[in-house]
């Protein structure tokens, strides 16, 4: 059999980065990790991602690719023990357009509450409603996946700590347990989960790093 | 087989793709015309979070998003393949599907919106440039020889380009800036099932003329 070499460039506080390690983990692949030290990107990456230019990037047997959630789709397709996607079209579909939803409809006015200077709580309100939502794709089951955690899972999960980190900085809500008893269930069971959990960074760091972001973020927006 | 209907509006891009798939893979389906200005309960109903078309509604069970409903299509009935069937090279067409869908939406920008014009036409630009760049390579389609869903998304996005430019009055996809995809968008125009499907120039500026019109009046409204 031919040898397998699997490398991932990530960043150690990238929620994307953490997204594919949290993939290539639970599929028990052996990877080579490789930190960019951004925002000093290496020759390597900007060969491997010319078009965005950007972490996370997946390099399998010399082949690059780019786009985390594209990457976790490959890593589903090219290792196929513990599946991440269901089998059927139909609950695919689901999973892909709530993974869309998240990405376009939570992620932008999370971020829209953290790097706003005065108008916080209007984006997190308008975070918090879309995020809400999210709670009918878990429709009582303990896992977006069903009984085990999936590609939904996978996608979501970060929200729990980065989420944490932006209500702390930015003094705003993002998830409560009265409004979303569902999701805030969710978020306990899967950052426990141990092979998820011994991916996470560490919470001091990761704050830390945030609040100098955050400084850059509203200190220069005129 | 299961019922399929289309619930969309017939000359949007978005609902064209999933015609063109439909027609490609050889699948009947019924089309409910939708009055994008007056939406029917049935289309609330399955598209209750995004309330847009195009929705897929097979066998009673609704897709949403033409890029989700394309993969839901492919997977679904595997005739006619419009995808690779190598993991690594799908994961490419999706990247460039993704692409398409993230940067495509300049396109409507360009249209909706007076301001920032120079910005929006600028990154129309950068999207045509990267695709001319290191999209096509020396493919006569971005599939091979036959179209694939990668055209079926570019070709959406390409052809409404080219009437919102004489709308807005400004030319950015020009042959001789584009020759690659200019070379591209000529056979697929050609292809029969891409032909017979493609509304007309003369339907969509007459129809887009019109909403554009009634766009800048409201703007010198306010």
């Amino acid at each position: 059999m031919a040898e397998e070499s699997v490398k991932l460039l990530g960043y150690w506080a990238s929620p994307f980065a953490l997204r594919v390690k949290w993939a290539l983990k639970l599929k028990g692949v052996h990877y080579e990790y490789v930190e960019e030290n951004l925002p000093n990107k290496s020759p390597l990456l900007l060969r491997y991602n010319p078009v965005y230019k950007k972490i996370p990037v997946l390099v399998h047997n010399g082949k690059p690719l780019a786009e985390s959630l594209l990457i976790i789709e490959y890593i589903d397709e090219a290792w196929k023990q513990n599946p991440l996607l269901p089998d059927d079209p139909y609950e695919r579909a689901n999973a892909r357009l709530w993974a869309k939803f998240f990405d376009e409809k939570c992620v932008p006015e999370v971020m829209g509450a953290f790097a706003s200077k005065g108008e916080e709580q209007e984006k997190a309100a308008k975070a918090r409603e879309n995020l809400k939502m999210l709670e009918r794709a878990l429709e009582g089951k303990p896992f977006f996946g069903g009984d085990k955690i999936g590609f939904l899972d996978i996608a979501v999960g970060w929200i729990g700590i980065w989420g944490r980190i932006v209500e702390e900085i930015a003094g705003v809500s993002l998830i409560d347990a009265e409004t979303m008893p569902l999701l805030t269930a969710w978020l306990n069971n899967f950052l426990e989960v141990p092979v998820i959990k011994a991916c996470i960074p560490s919470w001091h760091e990761l704050l830390e790093h945030n609040k100098g972001f955050h400084k850059i973020l509203t200190g220069s927006s005129t | 087989m299961a019922e399929v209907k289309l619930h969309g509006g017939l000359l949007s891009p978005f609902n064209y793709r999933v015609v063109c798939a439909l027609k490609l893979k050889g699948i009947p389906f019924e089309l409910i015309k939708e009055d994008l200005s007056n939406k029917g309960a049935l289309l609330l109903k399955y598209n209750p979070v995004h309330k847009k078309i195009p929705v897929l509604v097979h066998g009673g069970k609704p897709v949403c998003e033409s890029m989700v409903i394309l993969e839901y299509i492919e997977e679904t009935w595997p005739q006619n393949p419009l995808m690779p069937s190598d993991p690594y090279d799908r994961a490419q067409a999706r990247f460039w599907i993704n692409f398409a869908e993230n940067k495509g939406a300049a396109v409507w920008k360009l249209f909706r919106s007076i301001e920032d014009q120079e910005n929006t036409m600028k990154e129309i630009l950068e999207m045509l440039q990267i695709v001319e760049e290191h999209g096509l390579g020396e493919k006569k389609f971005f599939h091979g020889d036959k179209i694939g869903l990668v055209d079926i998304a570019f070709g959406s996005i390409v052809h409404w380009l080219q009437i919102i430019e004489d709308i807005v009055g400004v030319k950015l996809f020009e042959s001789h800036k584009f020759p690659g995809l200019h070379a591209w968008l000529k056979n697929y125009k050609q292809v029969p099932v891409v032909e017979e499907n493609l509304p007309s120039r003369d339907e969509l500026l007459v129809f887009f003329k019109g909403r554009y019109e009634k766009l800048q009046a409201s703007a010198r409204m306010q």
